[in-house]
């Protein structure tokens, strides 16, 4: 099964160079023969990919430790769940997995893609086919996941001990399905620029992926941030790493890619900026991929130490995102440019919206770069970190937020921004209303919290204003206005949604920030501490045995202001036997929304424990909030207009709101 | 262990083998018992950076040298320091890498200057772009008027 793997693996590679070569040619020349070539090969390519990694997943799954790969990465004890997941928890299987979703991508195209101009489908794949090409030859020169081993290790080293977890198992799918995602917006793009011709049209085929690429996105970071709050033990939801502003940034860059696709639709403006921006989204994916694979983040010198993977990236990174750039910049400009508009309109709202979240970007990359830039010119050594980002990127996004309610009121080519603000004015009361009870309840951070509320409340009433004034309530009689509520695109639905949920985030945010309390302190059986309002008694210490791994398990009994029992929080420490690896296991207990957060330190000589406790206020809403928004996206998605295939919808329903 | 977690966070799996054992950051027996001095330690924590780990604060880390920053810190402000003493302070021993949030200077200047200029280009491309857009085409000279009158005059127009 392993050589089928490796067999088929280079079977896909050797495929990818097939999908360049004739579609491209077939483009140029006008041969719809060579054009057909294209469909196949690209759904052939996918299904070789899906062999090689169904090969890997089963000698995961037997256990198979003459697999080098899952010798370093496995143990025969994990239970079956993680033996699988574990294919991706490292370099060369996430590598595999990366190639899998691309060739999905690419076979997606190919399969539903038939409305799709003749040239333009086969530029596409053979653009999606030279993303393919090299990163195929990537993973056979430098991080072949078949390797062999002889003689055969009995037992495996187990995979890390913080990956042994259903977080973490999806986690990596829904990124890569994100990241790779944007690639299609790339192929179009470049494909664009091939053809010298871009139309509405073309937005429309390429906002459904840019959509797709999102929404997975979206969840993915959601995931590993939820991931990282309730398994590295300290409670912390998001950290300015590097690794994570790798992933922070396509999104940024993809949420902009979104919104300006939207008035090249619409209006046919915009079309420079968002053939740049597609193929931004996908530069800093590749870009991110780089930063984590290459090593590079752990030190300039770690990764001059040991770079063939490093250079290899590198090289591909130049490749593209130098030769996509250059084309953009010797074609561009004989696309012809798009419709006006006043600049106080839903276009000139979106170009704002546009030129925050570009700068929001650039300050991410620009922070995330600059330690790497100075020390490979000076030798000096510096750090960018959180209050960096607090400090730049705060602010910039605070007032991207501010103004987000008003874009979809305002009415496409030219807006009224006073009559949009008249509209909006229940929803700055009630906002208003949220920050000032903010400021006379809490006392902690009061100005900042009730500023950050206000904000919060100000997303989602917004929101729900725009869905009213849609719908018409108050203006006409409630049934009429429920009946026009349900009747509205699934777009409108959709962008109202994921703007509440921008708000439901944001409110987690600042809760957590401004208001969530810590308590430190030593404690021995039968002794209770109280947290926001709760009683904790901390009962015993009680050792554990799991699967694969050995645990002391502290018993925490939650008691509420009349002292009943409401919860009893289990907060462990944990030995993984195989790689003799300590963890620790936060013990959570949701509130309603908000949660408390127990975790263990060590043990003193006087027969106590450190315990660290956390009241974490409407934590909750940070990753429901990023739910919303990925259920606003999928309803997006299901607008009829964006169904591949379908007609041109009719013509009332998009400007509906606007023009009233 | 936290460092690597950290990397995991994103998805993307790089192993480091900077291993410091669970446990937890601010301990009781570091604690100051003057509130306002713990509060101001812990915020100066914040910005300054665990030197074994990965991109983490003093404040968050658990290896022994964040805690001997910490404990180091704190004695700074028991014997009286202010935040920009003690930084001072730590900076000098460990030099500017310990910072999280680099310092105004010339060497950072792109760092600190990006959104600031992205900002205001990108804002006086859009003013002028659609200041341009909205003049229109450049109005007709005399010459060109007196072209587009007579074309308009109809042949048996008697003005």
């Amino acid at each position: 099964m392993t050589e089928t793997g490796h067999f088929a693996l280079v079977l896909a590679f050797a495929l990818s160079l097939v999908q360049v070569a004739l579609p491209l040619l077939g483009a140029r020349t006008g041969d719809a023969r060579l054009m057909a070539v294209g469909r196949p090969v690209a759904i052939t390519c996918f299904a070789m990919t899906a062999l090689a990694f169904a090969a890997l997943v089963s000698a995961y799954m037997l256990s198979d430790f003459s697999v080098v790969n899952v010798f370093e990465n496995s143990h025969s004890q994990k239970p079956m769940l993680y033996k699988i997941t574990g294919t991706w928890g490292n370099h060369e299987g996430s590598m595999l997995l990366w190639v899998l979703i691309l060739t999905l991508f690419g076979a997606l195209v190919a399969a539903f893609g038939r409305n799709l101009p003749a040239t333009l489908q086969a530029t596409v794949l053979s653009v999606q086919g030279m993303v393919g090409v090299a990163f195929f030859l990537f993973i056979l020169m430098t991080s072949n996941p078949f390797a062999r081993l002889s003689p055969a290790p009995i037992e495996g080293r187990d995979l890390n001990p913080i990956l042994q977890d259903v977080g973490l198992a999806i986690h990596p799918p829904l990124l890569y399905l994100g990241y790779v995602g944007f690639s299609i917006c790339f192929s179009f793009a470049v494909a664009a620029l091939i053809e010298g011709r871009i139309d509405a049209a073309w937005a429309r085929w390429v906002r459904p992926w840019t959509l797709v690429a999102w929404i997975f996105l979206t969840g993915g970071i959601a995931m590993g941030s939820f991931w990282a709050y309730y398994e590295l033990g300290w409670g912390g939801f998001w950290f300015w790493d590097p690794v994570e502003n790798a992933s922070f940034m396509p999104w940024l860059a993809g949420t902009a890619l979104l919104h300006s696709a939207i008035v090249m639709e619409k209006r046919g403006a915009l079309k420079i900026w968002t053939l740049l921006l597609s193929i931004l989204a996908f530069s800093l994916s590749l870009l991110g991929t780089f930063l984590v694979r290459s090593g590079v983040l752990t030190s300039v010198h770690a990764f001059a130490s040991d770079p063939s993977r490093g250079v290899f990236i590198l090289a591909i990174l130049v490749f593209f995102i130098g030769g996509a750039l250059a084309l953009f910049a010797w074609r561009a400009q004989a696309l012809a440019p798009g419709g006006l508009f006043h600049p106080i309109s839903r276009e000139g709202a979106l170009v704002l919206n546009n030129l925050f979240l570009s700068t929001a970007t650039a300050t991410v990359l620009v922070g995330t770069l600059y330690p790497l830039a100075i020390e490979a010119v000076t030798g000096d050594k510096i750090s960018v970190g959180e209050p960096f980002f607090n400090l730049t990127f705060g602010p910039v996004f605070a007032v991207l937020l501010v103004a987000v309610p008003f874009g979809p009121l305002l009415a496409w080519k030219r807006g009224d921004v006073l009559a949009v603000a008249q509209r909006l004015s229940v929803a700055f009361a009630l906002a208003a209303l949220a920050g000032i009870l903010a400021l006379l309840f809490l006392d902690k951070n009061a100005a900042l919290a009730a500023l950050g509320v206000g904000l919060a409340f100000w997303l989602i009433f917004g929101a729900l204003t725009d869905l009213a004034m849609r719908a018409g309530i108050g203006k006409v009689a409630p049934k009429a206005a429920l009946r026009r509520l349900m009747g509205l695109p699934r777009s409108a639905h959709g962008t109202a949604l994921a703007h509440l949920g921008l708000g439901l985030s944001t409110l987690g945010v600042i809760a957590v920030v401004t208001l969530q309390t810590e308590t430190i302190l030593t404690m021995k059986p039968g002794e209770t501490v109280d947290v926001a309002g709760y009683t904790l008694r901390f009962e015993a210490l009680n050792p554990h045995r799991g699967p694969n791994y050995t645990e002391d398990q502290g018993v925490f009994p939650v008691f509420d202001a009349d002292g009943s029992q409401i919860a009893t929080i289990i907060s462990s420490k944990r030995l993984y036997t195989a790689r003799r690896m300590p963890t620790t296991e936060a013990g959570i207990e949701t509130l309603i929304l908000s949660q408390l957060y127990v975790s263990l330190g060590d043990e003193t000589d006087d027969g106590g424990i450190v315990v660290r406790i956390w009241w974490k206020p409407l934590v909750t809403l940070i990753w429901l909030g990023a739910l919303v928004m990925m259920i606003g996206g999928t309803l997006s998605l299901a607008d009829r207009r964006l169904r591949v295939g379908a007609p041109a919808r009719p013509k009332k329903a998009g400007h509906a709101a606007a023009t009233t | 262990m936290r460092t690597a977690a950290r990397h995991l966070a994103a998805g993307l799996f790089v192993l480091t083998s900077a291993w410091a054992g669970p446990g937890l950051a601010v301990e009781p027996d570091e604690v100051l018992d003057d509130p306002a001095l713990e509060e101001r330690a812990r915020a100066l924590s914040a910005h300054l950076r665990c030197l074994v780990c990965q991109n983490q604060s003093i404040d968050d880390s658990n290896a022994d040298l964040a805690k001997d920053l910490r404990v180091l810190v704190r004695e700074r402000l028991v014997a009286g320091d202010t935040d920009e003493e003690v930084i001072d302070f730590v900076v000098a021993r460990y030099g500017e890498f310990v910072l999280l949030r680099p310092r105004f200077s010339l060497r950072n200047a792109a760092l600190w200057a990006t959104p600031v200029v992205l900002l205001a280009v990108g804002g006086i491309f859009l003013l002028v772009s659609g200041r341009a857009r909205r003049a229109g085409p450049p109005p007709l000279n005399a010459e060109e008027q007196e072209r587009l009158n007579e074309i308009l005059r109809e042949p048996g127009d008697t003005t």
